[in-house]
Protein backbone atom coordinates (compact mmCIF):
# COMPACT_ATOMS: atom_id res chain seq x y z
CA UNK A 1 0.00 0.00 0.00
CA UNK A 2 1.13 3.33 -0.66
CA UNK A 3 1.99 5.59 1.93
CA UNK A 4 2.01 9.54 2.33
CA UNK A 5 4.56 11.07 2.06
CA UNK A 6 6.25 14.15 4.38
CA UNK A 7 3.12 16.75 4.78
CA UNK A 8 4.49 19.49 7.33
CA UNK A 9 1.92 22.02 8.30
CA UNK A 10 3.55 25.73 8.88
CA UNK A 11 2.70 27.41 12.48
CA UNK A 12 4.18 30.61 12.13
CA UNK A 13 4.68 31.97 15.86
CA UNK A 14 3.68 35.70 16.16
CA UNK A 15 5.90 38.19 14.05
CA UNK A 16 8.85 37.43 13.03
CA UNK A 17 12.05 39.80 12.53
CA UNK A 18 15.17 38.20 11.19
CA UNK A 19 14.58 34.72 11.71
CA UNK A 20 10.86 33.51 11.27
CA UNK A 21 10.20 31.29 14.09
CA UNK A 22 8.61 28.43 12.69
CA UNK A 23 7.37 25.40 14.22
CA UNK A 24 5.69 22.48 12.08
CA UNK A 25 4.27 19.17 13.15
CA UNK A 26 4.22 17.19 9.95
CA UNK A 27 1.99 13.89 9.23
CA UNK A 28 4.75 11.69 8.73
CA UNK A 29 4.06 7.74 7.58
CA UNK A 30 7.21 6.04 7.30
CA UNK A 31 7.87 4.18 4.43
CA UNK A 32 10.59 1.52 2.57
CA UNK A 33 12.51 1.82 -0.67
CA UNK A 34 10.68 -0.97 -1.70
CA UNK A 35 7.61 0.53 -1.47
CA UNK A 36 7.96 4.56 -2.06
CA UNK A 37 5.07 6.59 -2.11
CA UNK A 38 4.31 8.65 -5.69
CA UNK A 39 6.20 11.08 -6.50
CA UNK A 40 4.89 14.56 -6.27
CA UNK A 41 6.45 16.37 -8.93
CA UNK A 42 8.29 15.05 -12.11
CA UNK A 43 11.48 13.70 -11.17
CA UNK A 44 10.45 13.38 -7.32
CA UNK A 45 12.06 10.49 -5.54
CA UNK A 46 11.23 10.26 -1.97
CA UNK A 47 13.77 8.85 -0.20
CA UNK A 48 13.86 7.25 3.37
CA UNK A 49 15.77 8.63 6.17
CA UNK A 50 18.70 6.43 6.38
CA UNK A 51 18.80 6.84 2.82
CA UNK A 52 18.97 10.43 3.08
CA UNK A 53 21.44 10.29 5.49
CA UNK A 54 23.74 8.30 3.20
CA UNK A 55 23.19 10.34 -0.05
CA UNK A 56 24.06 13.63 2.26
CA UNK A 57 27.22 11.68 3.72
CA UNK A 58 28.22 10.58 0.16
CA UNK A 59 27.71 13.84 -1.43
CA UNK A 60 29.57 15.67 1.26
CA UNK A 61 32.61 13.38 1.20
CA UNK A 62 32.76 12.79 -3.01
CA UNK A 63 32.09 16.34 -3.65
CA UNK A 64 34.85 17.01 -1.22
CA UNK A 65 37.31 14.70 -3.67
CA UNK A 66 35.75 15.65 -6.70
CA UNK A 67 34.27 19.15 -6.86
CA UNK A 68 33.75 18.91 -10.50
CA UNK A 69 30.28 16.93 -9.31
CA UNK A 70 28.09 19.85 -9.58
CA UNK A 71 25.23 17.01 -9.50
CA UNK A 72 26.59 15.90 -5.96
CA UNK A 73 26.99 19.56 -4.51
CA UNK A 74 23.06 19.79 -5.88
CA UNK A 75 22.65 16.35 -4.00
CA UNK A 76 24.12 17.47 -1.17
CA UNK A 77 22.11 20.36 -0.36
CA UNK A 78 18.80 18.66 -0.95
CA UNK A 79 19.65 16.04 1.54
CA UNK A 80 20.66 17.98 4.34
CA UNK A 81 17.91 20.93 3.27
CA UNK A 82 15.28 18.89 5.47
CA UNK A 83 14.17 19.29 8.28
CA UNK A 84 14.13 22.94 8.83
CA UNK A 85 16.18 24.57 6.57
CA UNK A 86 14.36 24.58 3.57
CA UNK A 87 11.26 25.38 5.55
CA UNK A 88 12.63 27.90 7.53
CA UNK A 89 13.84 29.61 4.04
CA UNK A 90 10.33 29.27 2.44
CA UNK A 91 8.18 31.54 5.23
CA UNK A 92 10.79 33.87 4.80
CA UNK A 93 9.77 34.27 1.47
CA UNK A 94 6.05 34.12 2.56
CA UNK A 95 6.81 36.90 4.52
CA UNK A 96 8.07 39.33 1.92
CA UNK A 97 4.84 40.56 -0.85
CA UNK A 98 7.83 40.14 -3.58
CA UNK A 99 8.92 36.53 -1.78
CA UNK A 100 5.11 35.44 -2.14
CA UNK A 101 4.79 36.32 -5.69
CA UNK A 102 7.74 34.71 -6.46
CA UNK A 103 6.28 31.45 -4.79
CA UNK A 104 2.67 31.99 -6.65
CA UNK A 105 4.35 32.49 -10.42
CA UNK A 106 7.36 29.71 -9.73
CA UNK A 107 9.24 31.93 -12.47
CA UNK A 108 12.25 29.78 -13.71
CA UNK A 109 15.63 30.41 -14.99
CA UNK A 110 16.88 28.94 -18.19
CA UNK A 111 18.28 29.62 -21.55
CA UNK A 112 14.23 30.04 -22.90
CA UNK A 113 13.05 32.16 -20.39
CA UNK A 114 16.23 34.53 -19.66
CA UNK A 115 17.42 35.32 -23.63
CA UNK A 116 20.68 36.10 -23.79
CA UNK A 117 20.78 37.99 -26.65
CA UNK A 118 18.86 40.85 -25.07
CA UNK A 119 20.65 40.97 -21.82
CA UNK A 120 24.10 41.44 -23.30
CA UNK A 121 22.60 44.33 -25.33
CA UNK A 122 21.50 45.80 -21.97
CA UNK A 123 24.22 48.91 -20.54
CA UNK A 124 27.12 48.13 -18.52
CA UNK A 125 26.33 48.24 -14.87
CA UNK A 126 22.79 46.76 -15.26
CA UNK A 127 21.66 43.51 -13.42
CA UNK A 128 21.25 41.94 -16.59
CA UNK A 129 24.32 42.67 -18.23
CA UNK A 130 26.41 41.67 -15.27
CA UNK A 131 24.64 38.26 -14.77
CA UNK A 132 25.47 37.82 -18.68
CA UNK A 133 28.84 39.10 -18.47
CA UNK A 134 29.49 36.41 -15.81
CA UNK A 135 28.40 33.90 -17.53
CA UNK A 136 29.84 34.21 -20.83
CA UNK A 137 32.88 34.77 -18.53
CA UNK A 138 32.71 31.41 -16.82
CA UNK A 139 31.42 29.64 -20.25
CA UNK A 140 28.25 28.28 -18.99
CA UNK A 141 24.91 28.59 -20.07
CA UNK A 142 21.60 28.90 -17.43
CA UNK A 143 20.43 25.42 -18.52
CA UNK A 144 23.57 23.65 -16.50
CA UNK A 145 21.51 23.62 -13.24
CA UNK A 146 20.20 20.01 -12.13
CA UNK A 147 17.07 19.46 -11.15
CA UNK A 148 15.57 19.04 -7.60
CA UNK A 149 14.47 15.40 -6.93
CA UNK A 150 15.01 14.76 -3.04
CA UNK A 151 12.91 17.15 -1.51
CA UNK A 152 9.43 16.23 -0.76
CA UNK A 153 7.35 19.41 -0.45
CA UNK A 154 6.59 20.98 -4.03
CA UNK A 155 6.82 24.16 -3.13
CA UNK A 156 9.94 23.64 -0.80
CA UNK A 157 11.83 21.72 -4.01
CA UNK A 158 11.02 24.67 -6.14
CA UNK A 159 12.37 27.25 -3.90
CA UNK A 160 15.62 24.59 -3.61
CA UNK A 161 15.13 25.17 -7.38
CA UNK A 162 14.76 28.98 -7.38
CA UNK A 163 18.33 29.43 -4.99
CA UNK A 164 20.33 27.00 -7.67
CA UNK A 165 18.96 29.06 -11.10
CA UNK A 166 19.45 32.71 -8.97
CA UNK A 167 23.02 31.85 -7.84
CA UNK A 168 24.88 33.22 -11.13
CA UNK A 169 22.78 36.09 -10.12
CA UNK A 170 24.59 36.55 -6.96
CA UNK A 171 28.19 36.93 -8.23
CA UNK A 172 26.51 39.68 -10.09
CA UNK A 173 24.80 41.02 -7.06
CA UNK A 174 27.57 40.70 -4.54
CA UNK A 175 30.65 41.57 -7.42
CA UNK A 176 32.57 38.97 -5.92
CA UNK A 177 35.63 37.98 -8.14
CA UNK A 178 35.68 34.86 -10.57
CA UNK A 179 38.38 33.00 -8.78
CA UNK A 180 37.91 30.16 -6.67
CA UNK A 181 37.88 32.54 -3.62
CA UNK A 182 35.29 34.29 -4.46
CA UNK A 183 33.24 30.88 -5.51
CA UNK A 184 33.22 29.93 -1.54
CA UNK A 185 33.02 33.35 -0.38
CA UNK A 186 29.45 33.55 -2.24
CA UNK A 187 28.83 30.42 -0.28
CA UNK A 188 29.69 32.23 2.67
CA UNK A 189 27.54 34.85 1.66
CA UNK A 190 24.55 32.50 1.15
CA UNK A 191 24.75 30.77 3.97
CA UNK A 192 24.62 33.45 6.39
CA UNK A 193 21.68 34.60 4.28
CA UNK A 194 19.50 31.93 3.21
CA UNK A 195 20.74 29.19 6.18
CA UNK A 196 20.93 26.31 3.14
CA UNK A 197 23.20 23.49 5.25
CA UNK A 198 24.97 22.88 1.95
CA UNK A 199 26.31 26.50 1.34
CA UNK A 200 27.72 26.58 5.22
CA UNK A 201 29.16 22.87 4.49
CA UNK A 202 31.09 24.16 1.23
CA UNK A 203 33.26 26.35 3.40
CA UNK A 204 34.81 23.17 4.03
CA UNK A 205 36.36 23.59 0.17
CA UNK A 206 38.92 26.11 1.95
CA UNK A 207 41.04 22.97 2.24
CA UNK A 208 41.65 22.74 -0.62
CA UNK A 209 42.75 25.93 -1.70
CA UNK A 210 46.26 27.00 -1.42
CA UNK A 211 47.74 28.69 0.86
CA UNK A 212 47.86 31.51 -0.36
CA UNK A 213 44.22 32.00 -1.43
CA UNK A 214 43.12 30.74 1.64
CA UNK A 215 45.11 33.97 3.32
CA UNK A 216 43.19 36.32 1.16
CA UNK A 217 39.98 34.66 1.23
CA UNK A 218 39.93 34.20 5.22
CA UNK A 219 41.25 37.99 5.78
CA UNK A 220 39.33 39.94 2.92
CA UNK A 221 35.88 38.07 1.33
CA UNK A 222 35.07 35.62 4.42
CA UNK A 223 35.06 38.51 6.72
CA UNK A 224 32.70 41.16 4.31
CA UNK A 225 30.48 38.20 2.70
CA UNK A 226 29.62 36.37 6.39
CA UNK A 227 28.61 40.62 7.63
CA UNK A 228 26.78 41.24 4.67
CA UNK A 229 24.91 38.16 4.59
CA UNK A 230 23.67 38.74 8.08
CA UNK A 231 22.95 42.14 7.30
CA UNK A 232 21.37 42.19 3.71
CA UNK A 233 17.86 41.66 3.25
CA UNK A 234 16.99 38.02 1.85
CA UNK A 235 18.04 37.74 -1.39
CA UNK A 236 15.51 35.20 -2.03
CA UNK A 237 13.06 37.30 -2.11
CA UNK A 238 14.30 39.30 -5.49
CA UNK A 239 12.59 38.97 -8.12
CA UNK A 240 15.25 39.04 -10.78
CA UNK A 241 13.30 38.55 -14.10
CA UNK A 242 12.12 42.43 -12.91
CA UNK A 243 15.31 43.74 -11.61
CA UNK A 244 17.33 43.06 -15.02
CA UNK A 245 17.44 46.62 -16.14
CA UNK A 246 18.20 48.06 -12.20
CA UNK A 247 21.22 49.35 -11.56
CA UNK A 248 23.36 46.96 -9.96
CA UNK A 249 24.54 49.72 -7.56
CA UNK A 250 21.36 50.47 -6.90
CA UNK A 251 20.37 47.14 -6.27
CA UNK A 252 23.16 46.73 -3.78
CA UNK A 253 21.63 49.87 -1.63
CA UNK A 254 18.43 48.26 -1.41
CA UNK A 255 19.18 45.18 -0.05
CA UNK A 256 21.81 46.47 2.38
CA UNK A 257 25.15 45.07 0.80
CA UNK A 258 28.34 47.16 1.11
CA UNK A 259 30.73 47.38 -2.00
CA UNK A 260 32.30 44.22 -3.11
CA UNK A 261 35.89 44.36 -1.64
CA UNK A 262 38.90 44.59 -4.00
CA UNK B 1 8.39 -3.33 -35.02
CA UNK B 2 11.86 -2.06 -34.11
CA UNK B 3 14.98 -4.89 -34.32
CA UNK B 4 17.74 -2.72 -32.84
CA UNK B 5 19.98 -5.24 -30.92
CA UNK B 6 19.87 -5.15 -27.63
CA UNK B 7 22.12 -4.17 -25.11
CA UNK B 8 24.48 -6.47 -22.63
CA UNK B 9 24.18 -6.46 -19.32
CA UNK B 10 25.33 -3.97 -16.57
CA UNK B 11 27.60 -5.97 -15.08
CA UNK B 12 30.69 -5.54 -18.08
CA UNK B 13 33.43 -3.59 -18.01
CA UNK B 14 34.15 -0.64 -19.91
CA UNK B 15 33.11 3.26 -19.95
CA UNK B 16 32.67 5.09 -23.47
CA UNK B 17 31.64 8.37 -23.74
CA UNK B 18 29.31 9.49 -20.81
CA UNK B 19 26.55 10.99 -23.06
CA UNK B 20 24.94 13.55 -20.40
CA UNK B 21 22.47 14.38 -23.20
CA UNK B 22 20.50 10.94 -22.76
CA UNK B 23 19.98 11.25 -19.18
CA UNK B 24 17.20 13.62 -19.00
CA UNK B 25 15.57 11.39 -21.57
CA UNK B 26 15.81 8.54 -18.90
CA UNK B 27 15.02 11.39 -15.74
CA UNK B 28 11.84 12.82 -17.85
CA UNK B 29 10.75 8.98 -18.60
CA UNK B 30 11.03 8.11 -15.13
CA UNK B 31 8.91 11.10 -13.34
CA UNK B 32 6.09 9.12 -14.69
CA UNK B 33 7.15 6.19 -12.44
CA UNK B 34 4.46 4.41 -11.28
CA UNK B 35 4.78 1.72 -8.36
CA UNK B 36 5.77 -2.05 -8.84
CA UNK B 37 2.01 -3.21 -7.86
CA UNK B 38 0.57 -0.54 -10.32
CA UNK B 39 -0.90 -1.87 -13.83
CA UNK B 40 -0.11 -0.45 -16.99
CA UNK B 41 -1.75 2.92 -17.85
CA UNK B 42 -4.75 2.85 -20.33
CA UNK B 43 -3.34 4.93 -22.55
CA UNK B 44 -0.91 1.78 -23.48
CA UNK B 45 -3.71 -0.49 -23.27
CA UNK B 46 -5.63 1.83 -25.64
CA UNK B 47 -3.31 1.50 -28.44
CA UNK B 48 -3.47 -1.28 -30.75
CA UNK B 49 0.15 -2.01 -30.33
CA UNK B 50 2.15 -4.52 -27.49
CA UNK B 51 3.72 -2.97 -24.63
CA UNK B 52 6.35 -4.44 -22.36
CA UNK B 53 7.74 -3.58 -19.09
CA UNK B 54 11.12 -0.97 -19.04
CA UNK B 55 12.02 -1.60 -15.36
CA UNK B 56 8.57 -0.87 -14.06
CA UNK B 57 7.21 1.43 -16.40
CA UNK B 58 5.40 -0.06 -19.21
CA UNK B 59 6.03 0.87 -22.68
CA UNK B 60 5.77 0.57 -26.42
CA UNK B 61 7.38 -2.97 -27.58
CA UNK B 62 8.80 -0.52 -30.11
CA UNK B 63 10.33 2.00 -27.91
CA UNK B 64 11.89 -0.09 -25.38
CA UNK B 65 15.09 -1.25 -27.62
CA UNK B 66 15.86 2.21 -27.91
CA UNK B 67 15.32 3.32 -24.04
CA UNK B 68 17.71 0.49 -23.20
CA UNK B 69 20.22 1.89 -25.64
CA UNK B 70 19.71 5.24 -24.27
CA UNK B 71 19.98 3.63 -20.43
CA UNK B 72 23.92 2.08 -21.50
CA UNK B 73 25.05 4.91 -23.29
CA UNK B 74 24.90 6.91 -20.32
CA UNK B 75 26.11 3.97 -18.12
CA UNK B 76 28.74 3.06 -19.73
CA UNK B 77 31.48 5.83 -18.72
CA UNK B 78 31.46 4.52 -15.06
CA UNK B 79 30.61 1.41 -15.47
CA UNK B 80 34.03 -0.49 -14.70
CA UNK B 81 33.61 1.49 -11.31
CA UNK B 82 29.76 1.05 -10.51
CA UNK B 83 30.00 -2.30 -11.53
CA UNK B 84 32.99 -3.35 -8.97
CA UNK B 85 31.13 -1.01 -6.41
CA UNK B 86 27.52 -2.93 -6.70
CA UNK B 87 29.03 -5.95 -6.40
CA UNK B 88 31.91 -5.49 -4.13
CA UNK B 89 34.12 -6.85 -6.91
CA UNK B 90 32.61 -10.49 -7.19
CA UNK B 91 31.29 -9.92 -10.65
CA UNK B 92 34.82 -10.64 -11.53
CA UNK B 93 34.89 -14.16 -10.03
CA UNK B 94 31.06 -14.69 -11.60
CA UNK B 95 32.68 -13.94 -15.35
CA UNK B 96 35.72 -16.22 -14.27
CA UNK B 97 33.92 -18.88 -12.98
CA UNK B 98 31.49 -18.69 -16.50
CA UNK B 99 34.42 -18.70 -18.50
CA UNK B 100 36.20 -21.36 -16.92
CA UNK B 101 33.10 -23.69 -16.80
CA UNK B 102 32.28 -23.33 -20.34
CA UNK B 103 36.25 -24.10 -21.02
CA UNK B 104 36.29 -22.56 -24.59
CA UNK B 105 38.88 -23.68 -26.97
CA UNK B 106 40.33 -26.27 -28.83
CA UNK B 107 39.79 -29.71 -27.50
CA UNK B 108 43.02 -31.70 -28.32
CA UNK B 109 42.57 -33.10 -31.63
CA UNK B 110 39.30 -31.28 -32.11
CA UNK B 111 38.67 -28.07 -34.26
CA UNK B 112 39.35 -24.26 -32.83
CA UNK B 113 35.43 -22.73 -31.31
CA UNK B 114 33.66 -20.25 -33.42
CA UNK B 115 31.84 -18.03 -30.16
CA UNK B 116 29.35 -15.45 -30.36
CA UNK B 117 29.03 -13.18 -27.06
CA UNK B 118 25.97 -11.55 -27.54
CA UNK B 119 25.40 -7.85 -25.55
CA UNK B 120 28.92 -8.14 -25.28
CA UNK B 121 29.51 -4.92 -25.95
CA UNK B 122 32.94 -3.54 -23.82
CA UNK B 123 34.53 -7.32 -24.32
CA UNK B 124 34.43 -8.42 -20.81
CA UNK B 125 33.72 -12.08 -21.44
CA UNK B 126 35.34 -12.19 -25.16
CA UNK B 127 38.53 -11.28 -23.80
CA UNK B 128 38.03 -13.91 -21.49
CA UNK B 129 37.01 -16.69 -23.70
CA UNK B 130 40.58 -15.44 -25.85
CA UNK B 131 42.16 -15.92 -22.74
CA UNK B 132 41.01 -19.51 -21.90
CA UNK B 133 41.73 -20.73 -24.87
CA UNK B 134 45.02 -19.56 -25.48
CA UNK B 135 46.03 -20.40 -22.04
CA UNK B 136 44.50 -23.42 -21.31
CA UNK B 137 43.96 -25.26 -24.30
CA UNK B 138 46.85 -23.49 -26.42
CA UNK B 139 44.30 -21.90 -29.03
CA UNK B 140 44.85 -19.00 -30.85
CA UNK B 141 42.70 -19.84 -33.51
CA UNK B 142 39.67 -20.08 -31.78
CA UNK B 143 37.33 -16.30 -32.43
CA UNK B 144 35.10 -14.45 -31.10
CA UNK B 145 32.63 -12.70 -32.37
CA UNK B 146 31.17 -10.25 -29.74
CA UNK B 147 27.94 -8.04 -30.70
CA UNK B 148 25.68 -5.60 -28.95
CA UNK B 149 22.61 -3.28 -29.45
CA UNK B 150 25.14 -0.36 -28.17
CA UNK B 151 27.57 0.88 -30.80
CA UNK B 152 29.54 3.39 -27.74
CA UNK B 153 29.97 -0.08 -26.00
CA UNK B 154 31.60 -2.04 -28.89
CA UNK B 155 33.57 0.96 -29.67
CA UNK B 156 35.15 0.88 -25.96
CA UNK B 157 35.64 -2.65 -26.38
CA UNK B 158 37.62 -2.33 -29.63
CA UNK B 159 39.65 0.12 -28.11
CA UNK B 160 40.33 -2.55 -25.12
CA UNK B 161 41.01 -4.76 -27.61
CA UNK B 162 43.69 -3.20 -29.63
CA UNK B 163 45.20 -1.64 -26.03
CA UNK B 164 45.34 -5.34 -24.76
CA UNK B 165 47.39 -6.44 -28.09
CA UNK B 166 44.23 -8.81 -29.04
CA UNK B 167 44.62 -9.56 -32.59
CA UNK B 168 42.05 -8.53 -34.54
CA UNK B 169 41.31 -12.60 -36.37
CA UNK B 170 40.63 -13.42 -32.95
CA UNK B 171 38.30 -11.21 -31.98
CA UNK B 172 35.62 -8.84 -33.74
CA UNK B 173 32.64 -6.39 -32.84
CA UNK B 174 29.22 -6.13 -34.28
CA UNK B 175 26.31 -4.01 -34.15
CA UNK B 176 23.68 -6.79 -34.24
CA UNK B 177 20.13 -7.55 -32.39
CA UNK B 178 19.75 -10.03 -30.12
CA UNK B 179 16.26 -11.17 -31.24
CA UNK B 180 17.29 -11.53 -35.02
CA UNK B 181 21.14 -11.70 -35.56
CA UNK B 182 20.62 -10.81 -38.46
CA UNK B 183 23.85 -10.91 -40.16
CA UNK B 184 25.00 -14.46 -38.68
CA UNK B 185 24.32 -17.86 -40.69
CA UNK B 186 22.69 -20.63 -39.41
CA UNK B 187 24.41 -23.22 -37.57
CA UNK B 188 27.59 -21.17 -37.40
CA UNK B 189 28.83 -21.02 -34.17
CA UNK B 190 30.21 -23.29 -31.43
CA UNK B 191 29.44 -21.52 -28.33
CA UNK B 192 26.61 -18.78 -27.65
CA UNK B 193 27.18 -16.65 -24.38
CA UNK B 194 25.23 -13.73 -23.44
CA UNK B 195 26.30 -12.36 -19.83
CA UNK B 196 24.29 -9.67 -18.07
CA UNK B 197 22.41 -8.98 -21.21
CA UNK B 198 19.57 -11.14 -21.46
CA UNK B 199 17.19 -9.67 -19.21
CA UNK B 200 17.09 -6.70 -21.45
CA UNK B 201 15.82 -8.12 -24.62
CA UNK B 202 12.32 -6.63 -25.30
CA UNK B 203 11.23 -10.56 -26.75
CA UNK B 204 13.53 -13.15 -24.55
CA UNK B 205 11.47 -16.17 -26.60
CA UNK B 206 12.57 -14.50 -29.80
CA UNK B 207 16.31 -14.35 -28.64
CA UNK B 208 16.46 -17.49 -27.23
CA UNK B 209 14.98 -18.85 -30.69
CA UNK B 210 17.92 -16.57 -32.61
CA UNK B 211 20.15 -18.54 -30.59
CA UNK B 212 19.36 -21.55 -31.57
CA UNK B 213 19.29 -20.80 -35.38
CA UNK B 214 22.58 -19.48 -35.10
CA UNK B 215 24.48 -22.77 -32.92
CA UNK B 216 25.42 -25.63 -34.48
CA UNK B 217 23.81 -28.89 -33.67
CA UNK B 218 25.59 -29.69 -30.36
CA UNK B 219 26.27 -26.32 -29.51
CA UNK B 220 25.96 -24.89 -26.38
CA UNK B 221 24.02 -21.96 -25.33
CA UNK B 222 25.27 -20.21 -21.99
CA UNK B 223 23.88 -17.29 -20.49
CA UNK B 224 25.14 -15.71 -17.40
CA UNK B 225 22.24 -13.10 -15.58
CA UNK B 226 21.12 -11.84 -12.09
CA UNK B 227 18.43 -13.82 -10.60
CA UNK B 228 15.79 -14.74 -7.47
CA UNK B 229 17.57 -15.19 -4.28
CA UNK B 230 16.36 -17.71 -1.42
CA UNK B 231 16.28 -18.42 1.19
CA UNK B 232 13.90 -15.68 1.56
CA UNK B 233 15.20 -13.03 5.02
CA UNK B 234 18.66 -12.77 2.73
CA UNK B 235 16.43 -12.00 -0.54
CA UNK B 236 14.66 -9.62 1.59
CA UNK B 237 18.39 -7.82 2.51
CA UNK B 238 18.87 -8.33 -1.33
CA UNK B 239 15.88 -6.19 -2.22
CA UNK B 240 16.45 -3.43 0.19
CA UNK B 241 20.16 -2.99 -1.24
CA UNK B 242 19.16 -3.09 -4.56
CA UNK B 243 16.76 -0.47 -4.05
CA UNK B 244 18.40 1.45 -1.63
CA UNK B 245 21.80 1.32 -2.08
CA UNK B 246 22.64 0.53 -5.79
CA UNK B 247 20.41 3.89 -6.83
CA UNK B 248 22.01 5.64 -4.44
CA UNK B 249 25.40 4.62 -5.42
CA UNK B 250 24.70 5.67 -9.24
CA UNK B 251 24.08 9.17 -8.34
CA UNK B 252 27.01 9.39 -6.18
CA UNK B 253 29.64 7.11 -8.35
CA UNK B 254 28.28 7.98 -11.97
CA UNK B 255 25.96 11.02 -11.54
CA UNK B 256 22.79 8.88 -12.83
CA UNK B 257 20.53 7.53 -10.38
CA UNK B 258 17.91 7.12 -12.90
CA UNK B 259 19.90 4.68 -14.89
CA UNK B 260 20.52 2.31 -11.90
CA UNK B 261 17.05 2.49 -10.78
CA UNK B 262 15.90 1.01 -14.13
CA UNK B 263 18.85 -1.61 -14.08
CA UNK B 264 17.50 -3.01 -10.78
CA UNK B 265 14.18 -2.88 -11.84
CA UNK B 266 15.08 -4.73 -14.50
CA UNK B 267 16.49 -7.41 -12.09
CA UNK B 268 13.58 -7.71 -10.42
CA UNK B 269 10.98 -8.49 -13.12
CA UNK B 270 13.74 -11.06 -14.62
CA UNK B 271 11.61 -14.64 -14.30
CA UNK B 272 12.82 -16.81 -11.78
CA UNK B 273 15.95 -19.31 -12.63
CA UNK B 274 13.37 -22.50 -13.42
CA UNK B 275 11.03 -20.24 -15.73
CA UNK B 276 13.89 -19.37 -17.46
CA UNK B 277 15.11 -22.74 -17.56
CA UNK B 278 12.03 -24.00 -19.26
CA UNK B 279 12.10 -20.81 -21.93
CA UNK B 280 15.28 -22.10 -22.83
CA UNK B 281 13.81 -25.32 -23.79
CA UNK B 282 10.57 -24.42 -25.50
CA UNK B 283 13.30 -22.43 -27.38
CA UNK B 284 14.45 -25.71 -28.58
CA UNK B 285 17.53 -26.50 -26.87
CA UNK B 286 18.32 -29.00 -24.34
CA UNK B 287 18.62 -28.36 -20.88
CA UNK B 288 21.58 -28.93 -19.13
CA UNK B 289 20.48 -31.01 -15.78
CA UNK B 290 17.79 -28.97 -14.15
CA UNK B 291 18.94 -26.16 -16.60
CA UNK B 292 20.53 -23.87 -14.32
CA UNK B 293 23.24 -23.39 -11.57
CA UNK B 294 23.16 -20.65 -8.93
CA UNK B 295 25.98 -18.32 -7.87
CA UNK B 296 25.78 -16.46 -4.72
CA UNK B 297 23.10 -17.43 -3.21
CA UNK B 298 21.16 -17.07 -6.63
CA UNK B 299 22.15 -13.27 -7.36
CA UNK B 300 23.49 -14.22 -10.09
CA UNK B 301 23.33 -17.68 -12.02
CA UNK B 302 24.42 -19.65 -15.18
CA UNK B 303 21.71 -21.43 -17.47
CA UNK B 304 23.06 -23.66 -20.21
CA UNK B 305 21.41 -25.24 -23.12
CA UNK B 306 22.79 -27.51 -26.22
CA UNK B 307 21.03 -27.58 -28.88
CA UNK B 308 20.22 -31.15 -29.90
CA UNK B 309 21.97 -33.11 -32.93
CA UNK B 310 19.49 -33.54 -36.04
Amino acid sequence: MNSLVLRPVIRRTGLARDLPKVAFTSQFVPFTSLSRPPPNYEGHVPLTIPERGFLAVGSAVMSLLSPRRADLIAALGEATATPYFIYRLRDAMLLSPTGRRILKDRPRINSTTMSMGKLRELPDGTVGKEYVAWLDKEGVSPDTRSQVRYIDDPECAYVMQRYRECHDFYHALTGLPIMVEGEVALKAFEFANTLIPMTGLSMFAVARLKPKERRRILTTYFPWAIRNGLQAKEVMNIYWEEELETDVKELRKRIGLEKPPE
Amino acid sequence: MSARPLSRGLLSAAPSKHLRSVVPRVAASHSTLVGPNSSPSKDDRSSSEPVTHFGFQTVKESLKSTRVAGVFSSVASSYDTMNDVMSFGIHRLWKDHFVRSLNPGRRPGGQPMSILDVAGGTGDIAFRMLDHSEKVNGDRETTVLCTDINADMLREGEKRAIQNGYDSNRISFRVENAETLESIPDNSVDLYTISFGIRNVTRIPMALRAARRVLKPGGVFACLEFSKVSPAPLDAIYQQYSFSIIPLMGQLVAGDRDSYQYLVESIKRFPPQSEFARMIKDAGLVNVGKGYKELTFGIASIWKGVKPLE
